[in-house]
């Protein structure tokens, strides 16, 4: 494992209009790492992870990826944005494409790659997230679920270095949260390198390497998932978890 | 192309002063026009819709087949037939009842096909519940059942409206003084288009703050589909 | 009832003057299919343009709309037919109706395709975006798709109302069918060539209605 950073992020501030909500964070991911973020609603994880492929533009501060520094103006983001994966809350498939087509478009236009092999590349993503069988289904024939493990499988078709997750589970029914944290497992254990904002507690606890937990737009603490759940250092940490913890 | 040759023909303030009192009174035409047609179609559209809703189905065959006659037929044909057709048959009108007459038949079924679709986007719920309080199969839909409608339509409604006043225009072929007619009237007095000018600036400055409207309520309409 | 017969559905006119209506029948197919081809295009091409939000061109695009949405569509072929010879051009009144007719369609569709492109979900874009996919792929593959789907009925509305605006032509000479029917009237002193003239209407325009009435219902993205 080289300890050469995959991502950097150096003192990003981020602000909406006369709002400031990252007021600058710093952190690096390694290759290989699964780095959890939790904090409470509005706190700014999403903007941060937002900020790490540039669909938000920093107001500060840079973003650099595998030592190149993707934040500033002239950089061609389009050919980075293939190099890390997104998944989003809502999924966000595309609903005039098959499952299938959802996966191949990326494949075809942006890296080039010839249709018949694409399309062997996405079954094989399919096949990872279990859903091999559902390649020809529109996304409203999905359940919430499956379409999340497809968008999964989205990501990982384009072989990406990094993946940032915002809430992969919280827009799901609790039954079928499980399907596609057991997808995320599979592929922390392949190596992947995962950026996670997420509640899921008991995943971050039993697979993050490290945990950080955002309040305001300032990384209040991080540490490994055994320290922050069962010796949080901060009182706002402290805060944070009794109240998860409570439901 | 010369310049000056253009502002002589197109904008030409002295043949607007020598023919305004004409384009004005066509002005008027076209707003008595609009305000007669207008109301008349809306509440003939009403109507129909009214009785779609009661779901007899050969009437509503008639109906459907109503509307769809008078959308397929272009209103010019329509008043043409009309107004030049008929006195043939020994029936002469003025041309102002022809307007009238075809633009009754064309705009109702436009007004019919709006407000019905209006009805059909209420729960059936709505009515059961008017029902169950004891209000009549009429009240309900006066007072519970219309009103939801037409605003869930409003955007189609103030669409269709735009297009009637525009459509007025066409009047001019059956040589009704309205607006149009008399730009051209003074067109071929003056020998100078600045009356047709004149009038399409009419016609924008009526039209355009509710076309302007209607894209942000059509936007809005469409995002929350 | 045989005077309205003899009056508006005279086999004799009818049959004599056939052949001129078909011509004229031509013509008025003609000139919608022309109209309703640039006049799509047109409004998809401005749309897309509008896309890039590059402010300028933006209001050129909003003011060229709002202009052909707000003027009444015989006053917008009457001044180009009256003011394209001022130009030094000899455009006949086809051409003019053609061109008057496509910028008032586009106007309308433009319209249509914005509101359905801003419409389509956020998570849309930054979905496709984020697998690398540029602006314009984006549009072009994940956006337009939906756009286009959900904007099929007021599409076909809108192009049946303008299509229908072809009889329009008729008051700058053109020879589409409702001029020849006039002149035909004219002849024959007799209504039919008129009565033919409109089921030449009702051929064209029925089915394209009675297609919407189905779209609608297949398609319905109205609330
Ligand atoms: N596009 C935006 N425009 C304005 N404010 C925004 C925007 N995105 C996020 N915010 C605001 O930034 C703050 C942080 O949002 P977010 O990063 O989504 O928080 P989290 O994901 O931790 O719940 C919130 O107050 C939110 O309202
Ligand atoms: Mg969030």
């Amino acid at each position: 494992m080289s300890n050469s950073p995959l991502l950097e992020v150096v003192n990003l501030r981020k602000s909406f209009a006369t709002l400031e909500v990252l007021k600058g964070v710093d952190f690096t991911i390694l290759p290989q790492e699964l780095v959890f973020i939790i904090g409470p609603s509005g706190s700014g994880k999403s903007t941060m992870l937002r900020c790490c492929n540039l669909l938000e533009e920093p107001t500060a501060g840079s973003v650099l990826f595998k030592g190149q520094e993707i934040s500033k103006p002239n950089v061609d983001i389009d050919t980075i944005r293939q190099h890390i994966g997104m998944v989003f809350q809502s999924f966000n498939l595309y609903p005039h494409m098959t499952a299938l087509q959802n996966i191949t478009l990326a494949l075809r236009k942006v890296k080039k790659i010839p249709t018949s092999e694409s399309q062997d590349r996405a079954m094989s993503a399919l096949e990872q997230v279990g859903l091999a069988e559902k390649h020809d289904s529109h996304p409203n024939q999905l359940s919430g679920g499956q379409q999340q493990r497809v968008a999964i499988a989205r990501s990982i078709a384009m072989e990406p270095d990094v993946m940032l997750f915002d809430e992969p589970t919280s827009a799901l029914d609790p039954e079928l949260v499980g399907g596609v944290l057991n997808v995320m497992h599979k592929l922390r254990n392949d190596g992947m390198t995962m950026i996670v904002v997420s509640h899921e507690m008991r995943f971050a606890q039993e697979a993050a390497d490290r945990v950080l937990f955002v309040d305001g737009g300032l990384i209040i603490e991080q540490n490994t998932p055994e320290e922050i759940f069962n010796n949080p250092q901060n009182q706002r940490t402290r805060e944070f978890l009794s109240r998860v913890s409570d439901h | 192309m010369d310049l000056e040759l253009l502002r002589f023909n197109f904008f030409n303030i002295d043949s607007v002063i020598n023919v305004y009192p004409l384009i004005l009174k066509g002005l008027w035409m076209t707003i008595k026009l609009c305000l007669l047609v207008g109301p008349i179609g809306f509440i003939s559209g009403m109507t129909l819709a009214g009785v779609y809703s009661l779901h007899i189905r050969s009437l509503n065959w008639f109906l459907m087949v109503y509307v769809d006659f008078f959308r397929s037929v272009p209103p010019l044909v329509l008043l043409i037939y009309v107004y030049y057709g008929l006195p043939f048959f020994g029936i002469e009108i003025p041309a102002f009842l022809a307007v009238l007459i075809s633009f009754t038949l064309n705009s109702s079924s436009y007004y019919g096909e709006v407000v019905r679709a209006g009805i059909e986007s209420i729960p059936a719920g709505q009515m059961e519940a008017a029902r169950s309080s004891g209000l009549s199969r009429t009240q309900a839909m006066i007072y519970v059942i219309l009103p939801q409608a037409l605003r869930n339509v409003a955007p189609d409604l103030i669409s269709n409206t735009v297009e009637l006043i525009k459509a007025t225009s066409i009047a001019s072929v059956v040589a009704l003084p309205e607006l149009l007619r008399m730009a051209r009237v003074g067109q071929d007095l003056e020998y100078n288009a600045t009356p047709l000018v004149a009038a399409a600036l009419i016609y924008l400055i009526m039209l355009w703050p509710v076309v302007r409207l209607l894209s942000r309520l059509e936007r809005r309409m469409m995002s929350s589909h | 009832m045989d005077a309205f017969a003899e009056e508006f559905l005279n086999w004799e006119v009818m049959v004599k003057y056939f052949p001129d209506i078909v011509a004229g029948l031509w013509v008025t197919m003609g000139l919608a299919l022309m109209v309703i081809v640039s006049g799509l295009i047109l409004g998809l091409v401005l749309a897309v343009i509008r896309a890039f939000q590059i402010r300028p061109i933006n209001l050129l695009i909003i003011a060229f709309v709002d202009i052909f949405r707000s003027l009444p569509p015989l006053v917008i072929i009457i001044l180009l037919y009256f003011s394209i010879p001022m130009f030094g051009l000899n455009w006949s009144g086809f051409i003019c109706s053609w061109i008057a007719l496509s910028l008032v369609l586009a106007s309308f569709v433009e319209e249509i395709y914005w509101a359905g492109i801003t419409s389509v979900h956020k998570g849309q874009w930054e979905a496709a975006r984020s697998t690398g996919l540029s602006f314009f792929e984006t549009l072009i593959y994940v956006v337009l798709p939906q756009v286009i789907r959900m904007t099929i009925p007021p599409l076909t509305n809108r192009t049946i109302v303008i299509a229908k605006n072809t009889a329009l032509a008729s008051v700058v000479a053109v020879q589409e069918m409702l001029t020849v029917a006039q002149t035909s009237l004219a002849y024959a002193a007799n209504s039919s060539p008129l009565t033919l003239a409109a089921l030449g209407y009702l051929m064209m325009f029925l089915p394209l209605v009675i297609l919407s009435r189905y779209i609608e219902s297949r398609f319905a993205w109205k609330r």
